[in-house]
Formats: C-alpha cells, sequence, structure tokens
C-alpha cells in the first residue's frame, strides 16, 4: 500500500471542462457568488504571505453549509481541487489558489450562531472574526483568549485551521486549548461534527487532529468555542537588558519561580527601536533587548506578583526596569510591541517574517546563529519573539525591487528554520507551513513521518482534493531538497562551510 | 532510584514481526487501567520496561519520559522542583505508567480548569503498526508543522501506535490551596459550579456528592483569599486535603458498589437527570458519575438526549456484557480508515477501541 499514489488526480480540464465547471457551480450557488473574471479574481490571489501569487479557476462564495456540500460533491465528482480561505491574513500562503482549482471563501459566514455564558461557549460561522467574539460576549465578563496579532482581521475559521496563538498563549493556550467542537464537510461533501460540549469524547481526538490541519482535512462550517472570564485587572513591566542574554536568564527565572504571566514578549535592540521611533511606546532604545510581561488577575494577586517579577528583572541585571501606572501606559507599552511588524515595514521596503520554536534556554545561541548567518546573506534580521514559548520571529529585511534578494531572504529564512530544529525546536509555531516551509518540513521529519502524514491526509481525503501540494511536501520533493540535507538538520559534511 | 532502560529495539522487533505475521499485539503497561473499554486480545506486548526520565527541564516547563516511567516516580521528581502534572491523572493501581496515562487519556478533578490529558501532551515518540519508530510534535509549547498526532494518540488506548516516548507541559504547583464545603442541592450545585466557573476565580476542582458542594481553589495566595471571601462556606480540616486524590482514585466509597459504574459526560449546565442509582458531579457539572442497575439502554437513550454520552467505566456483577457502541455511521468510518492508515495490519490493540470491522 502506498498511501501517496492516492493522492494522484486527474483533473486536467480543457476551455469546456472549465465552462462546464463554471455552470455547474452557477447551479449550486447565486451566479453572483461565482466569480472567473480575472479581475474579479484577483483579491484572491495571495493570503498574507504576497510573494506567492496565483489566480484560480474560479472563487465560489457560499452562504449556506447546503451549498458548501453541494460544491464538495460537485468538486469530488469531477476531481477538481479545492482551497479554503478565511479572511485570507495567513503568512505561510496556506490559502494560495491552484491554477485549475476552486478556491472556495468563508467570507459570507459571519453568523454568531449562539452564545451560553452559563456553559461559557460561543458557536460562530467560520468567517467570524477573532476579535468579534470577544466582543459579542463582553457582555458576560467572558471573552476569547486566542489573540494572534491580525485579531481584528483574521476570521476563527482560519484559525482552527493554522492552530492560532497569541500573546497570550503561555497561560491561555493556542487554539486548539480553547475550541470544543467543530462542523466539517468532509471532501465528499458530508457533514461531520466533531468534539462537543460534552468532555470525553468517544473515539480518537479528532478535534486536535483537526485543527492545525490547514485545510487538508475538511471545510470547517461551524466552530464552537470555549469562553474564559475575563481577568479584574492587569499590569505590564517594561525591562531593559544589556544584553539578550540576560534577558533570556530574566524570562527562565520568572517561570521556575512559579509564575505564568499572562505575555511575556521580547524584542531585540532593532526592533525596539523601530517600534519606539513609530509608537513611541517609551523604550529604553539602548538597550540590547527589552522585555513585557504582563501578570493578570485579582488586583491583590497581580499586585504581589508585580513586586517579586520586578525582583527577579533586577537580579538579573535589569538596567530599565518601569511598571506601568496606569491603563493608558499599559496600552502603550503594548501598542509598540504590538506594533513591532509594521514598524519594521517604516525601516526596510519589504520585510519577510519567520516562525521558527526553540526551547528557551537555547535563545542566546540561536540569535547568535541568526546574527552570524545574516551577516553571510548581507540582510538586516530583526527579532521578535514571544519568550515565554520560545516562539522567535525574526523579520529579515529586504527589498524586493532588487534582484534576486527575495530569493536571498527566502534562502536566509529557511537557513534560520534549520537553525531552530537543529536546536530541537520547530520550524513553525503558530503560522502553519502552508506553502512557504516545505522544503524545511523536509528537515524536520524524515520520510516515515512524512509517508504517515500523507496516509493520515489519505483516510480524510483519498482523492488528494483538499488543499493538495501544501502543509505537508512529497516524498519527491524532499528527496530533490535532501540533495543538500539530510534530516535533523544535520549536513553530510559538517566541516565544510556552506553558502 | 529512577528505573531507567531503553527496550525500544526489542519492541520494534515483536511489532515487525506481528507485523508480517499479522498477529495482534496487546500492549500492556503495569495494567492498571485493564478494566477500561473491551479488553485487549492478542500477544502481551508489555511497554513497562522501556521506562525512564529522558529530559527535564523546570524552566521550560517541559517533561520528557520513556512510556513504561511511572506515574509516581514522575510526581516525586516534579515535586522537588514544585511543579506538577496539572491534568491530575488517575493511577487506579500500582505502578500505572505515563504511557498507559496518555493511551487512555483520562484525566483528573483539575482538568475542566487546567485542561485534559492531552491538553498537556506537546510530542510523541510511536511505533505504529509496521514498526516505524516515528516522532511527532516535540519538547515546545507551540509547534504546528505537520498534523498533531501525538494529541491524536492521546486517549487512542494504542490503537493507533505503541506510545514509547511522551513529551509534556508542566505547569508550577500553585502557592496556595484551598477546599471550601457548602451545602447545596444537585441542582442548586450544578448553577453554583457553572455560575462561579465564569468569574474571575481560581477554580481548580468542584464536586457534589451527599447534597454537599467540594470547591478546591488554587493560586496566589491573595488570589485564593479573595475567592474564599466571595464564596462563603467552610473550609475543609487541614489533612483532608487528600479529598481530590481520593475522588481521582476513585476511592471514596460511592465508587464501590455492585452496581456498574457510568461516566457521565454532559453540557455542563445540564440539570440532574432522572435515572435511578447514585450520583456523583464533577468537572463543574461536565462529569458525572452514576452507580446503576438500570438498564444501559435507558441510560444512554437519556444522556443522548439531553445531549452528551456515557462510557460504563466499571461493569457490575449483574450486567457482566459489554456497553453498547459508541461510534456510528460516517465517524466509525473514518476511525476505520484512520486506524488502516497507522496499522494496515491492524495488529495494535485491535478491538480495544471500536469495532474495526
Amino acid at each position: 500500500m502506498n498511501p501517496v499514489a492516492n493522492n494522484s488526480r486527474s483533473w486536467q480540464p480543457d476551455d469546456t471542462d472549465r465552462e462546464d465547471l463554471l455552470r455547474e457551480l452557477r447551479r449550486c450557488l447565486a451566479a453572483d457568488s461565482v466569480l472567473s473574471d480575472p479581475e474579479a479574481l484577483a483579491p484572491y490571489e495571495c493570503d498574507g504571505l504576497s510573494v506567492y501569487r496565483r489566480l484560480p479557476l474560479a472563487v465560489v462564495l457560499p452562504e449556506t453549509v447546503e451549498q458548501v456540500q453541494a460544491i464538495m460533491r460537485l468538486c469530488a465528482r469531477l476531481k477538481v481541487p479545492v482551497v479554503a480561505r478565511g479572511a485570507g491574513t495567513g503568512l505561510s500562503g496556506g490559502a494560495l489558489p491552484l491554477a485549475d482549482g476552486v478556491l472556495l471563501s468563508l467570507a459570507k459566514f459571519t453568523r454568531v450562531l449562539e452564545i451560553n455564558p452559563l456553559e461559557r461557549w460561543a458557536r460562530v460561522e467560520p468567517g467570524v472574526r477573532n476579535i468579534v467574539i470577544s466582543e459579542s460576549v463582553a457582555e458576560h465578563g467572558l471573552y476569547y483568549a486566542p489573540d494572534p496579532s491580525s485579531q481584528i482581521a483574521c476570521s476563527i475559521g482560519g484559525n482552527v485551521a493554522e492552530n492560532s496563538g497569541g500573546v497570550h498563549c503561555l497561560k491561555y493556550g493556542l487554539t486548539v486549548h480553547n475550541i470544543l467542537a467543530l462542523g466539517i464537510i468532509t471532501a465528499e461533501g458530508e457533514y461531520l461534527r466533531i468534539g462537543g460540549l460534552a468532555p470525553n469524547n468517544p473515539g480518537y481526538d479528532l478535534l486536535a487532529l483537526f485543527t492545525g490541519s490547514e485545510g487538508m482535512l475538511g471545510i470547517i462550517v461551524d466552530v464552537t468555542v470555549k469562553l474564559l472570564p475575563k481577568p479584574e485587572y492587569a499590569q505590564v513591566l517594561l525591562a531593559g537588558f544589556p544584553s539578550l542574554g540576560a534577558a533570556g536568564t530574566a524570562v527562565g527565572r520568572i517561570i521556575a519561580e512559579g509564575i505564568i504571566p499572562a505575555g511575556l514578549e521580547m524584542m531585540d535592540n532593532a526592533a525596539t527601536r523601530a517600534a519606539e521611533d513609530f509608537i513611541h511606546a517609551g523604550y529604553p532604545v539602548d538597550a540590547a533587548a527589552i522585555l513585557l510581561c504582563e501578570l493578570d488577575g485579582v488586583e491583590a494577586e497581580v499586585t504581589a506578583q508585580t513586586d517579586k517579577v520586578r525582583g527577579i528583572l533586577e537580579g538579573c541585571g535589569a538596567d530599565h526596569l518601569q511598571t506601568a501606572i496606569d491603563e493608558a501606559e499599559r496600552m502603550r507599552l503594548w501598542a509598540g510591541r504590538k506594533a513591532a511588524f509594521p514598524a519594521v515595514g517604516r525601516i526596510s521596503p519589504d520585510y519577510y517574517c519567520m516562525d521558527g520554536t526553540i526551547p528557551r534556554r537555547h535563545l542566546a545561541v540561536v540569535l547568535e546563529k541568526i546574527s552570524r548567518l545574516a551577516e553571510e546573506y548581507s540582510l538586516p534580521v530583526v527579532n521578535v519573539f514571544h519568550a515565554g514559548d520560545g516562539n522567535l520571529h525574526p523579520l529579515i529585511l529586504f527589498d524586493a525591487n532588487r534582484e534576486g534578494e527575495l530569493a536571498q531572504a527566502e534562502a536566509l529564512g529557511g537557513q534560520i528554520l534549520e537553525v531552530c530544529v537543529e536546536m530541537g525546536g520547530t520550524i513553525t509555531g503558530e503560522h502553519g507551513v502552508g506553502i512557504e516551509k516545505l522544503n524545511q518540513m523536509c528537515v524536520q521529519f524524515p520520510e516515515p513521518e512524512l509517508r504517515q502524514f500523507h496516509a493520515v491526509k489519505a483516510a480524510f481525503d483519498a482523492d488528494g482534493l483538499l488543499n493538495p501540494g501544501k502543509a505537508v511536501p512529497t516524498l519527491h520533493r524532499c528527496a530533490e531538497f535532501g540533495a543538500m540535507h539530510i534530516h535533523h538538520g544535520k549536513l553530510p559534511f559538517p566541516e565544510l562551510e556552506r553558502f | 532510584m529512577m528505573s531507567d532502560t531503553d527496550t525500544l529495539s526489542a519492541l520494534q522487533q515483536q511489532v515487525r514481526e506481528a507485523f508480517e505475521s499479522t498477529s495482534p499485539l496487546a500492549i500492556t503497561g503495569s495494567g492498571s487501567k485493564s478494566f477500561l473499554g473491551v479488553p485487549g486480545k492478542g500477544t502481551p506486548l508489555s511497554t513497562s520496561d522501556h521506562c525512564g526520565v529522558v529530559s527535564y527541564e523546570p524552566e521550560e516547563l517541559v517533561l520528557t519520559a520513556r512510556a513504561g516511567t511511572p506515574l509516581d516516580e514522575l510526581e516525586m521528581l516534579l515535586t522537588e522542583k514544585r511543579q506538577m502534572l496539572a491534568f491530575e491523572p488517575p493511577r487506579f493501581g500500582r505502578g500505572a505508567t505515563l504511557g498507559g496515562t496518555i493511551a487512555c487519556g483520562l484525566s483528573g478533578p483539575r482538568a475542566p480548569y487546567c485542561g485534559t490529558a492531552r491538553d498537556f501532551v506537546l510530542g510523541t515518540r510511536i511505533l505504529n503498526g509496521r514498526g516505524e519508530y516515528l516522532r511527532f510534535g516535540g519538547e515546545v509549547m507551540k509547534n504546528v508543522a505537520g498534523y498533531d498526532v501525538s494529541r491524536l494518540m492521546t486517549g487512542a488506548f494504542g490503537t493507533l501506535g505503541v506510545l514509547m516516548e511522551i513529551s509534556l507541559k508542566v505547569l508550577p504547583v500553585p502557592e496556595c490551596e484551598l477546599t471550601l464545603i457548602l451545602d447545596a442541592s444537585a441542582s442548586e450545585a450544578i448553577d453554583r459550579m457553572n455560575r462561579w466557573a465564569g468569574l474571575p476565580i481560581p477554580l481548580s476542582a468542584t464536586c457534589h456528592t451527599d447534597e454537599q458542594l467540594y470547591l478546591r481553589l488554587s493560586g496566589p495566595e491573595a488570589a485564593v483569599a479573595e475567592a474564599r471571601k466571595r464564596i462563603g462556606g467552610d473550609n475543609m480540616e487541614e489533612g483532608k486535603s487528600d479529598f481530590w486524590a481520593a475522588l481521582r482514585e476513585h476511592t471514596p466509597g460511592f465508587f464501590n458498589g455492585p452496581e456498574s459504574l457510568w461516566r457521565i459526560s454532559l453540557p455542563s449546565a445540564t440539570p440532574p437527570l432522572p435515572l435511578s442509582g447514585e450520583w456523583l458531579t464533577e468537572w463543574g457539572g461536565a462529569q458525572r458519575w452514576l452507580r446503576s442497575d438500570e438498564d444501559s439502554s435507558r441510560i444512554c437513550e437519556t444522556i443522548a438526549k439531553n445531549g452528551g454520552h456515557t462510557l460504563r467505566f466499571r461493569a457490575g456483577a449483574k450486567a457482566p456484557e459489554a456497553g453498547p457502541p459508541r461510534l456510528s455511521g460516517p465517524l466509525l468510518a473514518l476511525h476505520r480508515r484512520l486506524k488502516q492508515a497507522f496499522d494496515p495490519a491492524g495488529i495494535l490493540n485491535p478491538g480495544r477501541l471500536f469495532p474495526e470491522s
């Protein structure tokens, strides 16, 4: 049995096939919900990773679950590949269309279906924006915890597909920890409900398997999220350190003391300067690194923990230490961090955001390696770091208008991710593999693991119609890429220099 | 002295041979949870000698250990660093192993407030049904490379792979813990558990039995003190704090009757249900235990009508036969295909979790 072979497709349409498909799609839903003019398709040519662009054969905008089912049944019959798309804010090209495929947008699924404040859950359609969930339940003193930095724009369906995180996930978890149930449409157009409001669901944990599966296993049509009580009070500390190593040590010490901060973020000097120039948050621009540490809970608890954390930060050599005096200052201190990416956008024509995760204790070594690689490639790198959970976002600065610089930036990014794997980490903490990190998947996973992933995919989607070509590389691709590499980042001849 | 042996090559050999000869294997650890579900059939494959802590980084909140490592050893190690397995896994017997704990996916009283077993699984190394030694996930908190096979293994009863190594997120032991007792009927208790869970109160366990509601508060001293004022009730006597460990292990008298013991999972605010027998409610109302001789199909239908599901946890003297099937239709078909994907020869704990054909 070779599960990979099952993924072969037979849809190689000529013009008549394309016309037939469009006609049949228009039978499934209103004519103005099927787009095929190049001009109408253009907004869908890429997601948040705009260096990859492609027009699909058609974009469909269903409004009901039945319409999604009809589209999937049609595409299953004709063996047409389907790429699902939420708000299009993804950063790994997961929603990049296929040239002869259908792009299925869930943008019209924007209803909050049901809120149960007593049991603390909400059932929403996949196109509901992340922030809208918290806004809709605020009157009950509740909120939805995962808060990716794109939360005003990104949709919950996309959050599930990518298992999105955010700045609060050390304490409150990722998407997978904060959802209860999903309604999905399978590749054959069948509705399946997985998970549920009651715990201990019978059978396999399909909810976990589905979360972060990047649109490869089914189309999400409803999401039931857990709601948490809003903390009464939050406080933030800002610390500046003379070295990255000292800041890293402070992070470890806080956690070893038994404190789980609501947020724990680090920025290097370049990121701090860029953010300060943009937002004027009051950051110490001479610090080698800054730490933002947020504590939440009841006021007495937060006050006690704030004192404890202050002591730790001082003990680790912080030479700038500040506690927000009021809510306005707290918001300002966070605003700098939250605007770090656009701030970097002001100092460079383009930037490329990486997303590796490492065991935190290796932070200083990894940053050192990154800076050496940056020198080799002559491209500056700015580091923003979810320090609490080891998720690193190096931003590679480049100019796409300069010939070859994008390719250089991508090559440097690939090398950075390989460093993360080498140090016992992973190539992606929260942005997903998409189209972007397929080569690095070959570094992180040996062939048997990749074959197992393909077999999982085939159990849901025997014909390989859902988002084919994303998330898990073919063995063939890895064999080609592997001409340079062997697994786990160890090169065949480690003593040789490579550029 | 911690045990530390690596029997990977012998186990791998055994699985490969079983794959070649299509002969079923019954995976065992200490056997503490063998009473759960359908009994295993096949040649025993014991992982209990594959044991030892591979790495423990308290500052990273990550621990990795081999499947046969006894939970008690892990907890001793964690306690030294004032950390814990926050899902409070039940042992149900001497020598319970980490592998069995994750394979069964059981969690204790803290689960509804902190997360269940699967929420703490970061990575696994497994032998699939071909005897391939595979690694999924890792030792970091955030990792979205590839499908989340590690969490899929949690609660799969070894039907998708033999768990060999598991990496877990651990948490600090709370600075302060306190249990309060209030008089309450079942319906009052269910209502209060749900209302208080919606307030910023550091609840870490809830239980209603014998007209009394037990609430555990965990956290920094200031937070616990403030919540204590808000809730009222009486403090549980010092020294009785093993109430929750006893509940976790099913040692209170409630769990030991001649009737069948049903685990009933429901949306948390579901009112008390009209099924005869003895009830104990925990997990904020979402997990309830019923000791009853009532007809199993009546129990299952009543619970299903209320949006929940049941598992006959321990068979009573009068009803030794297996409980009703828990999966059907397209969902069962999908389970079978997934099983196939990991274990094409169907040799790993066949039928342990659901009928495979």
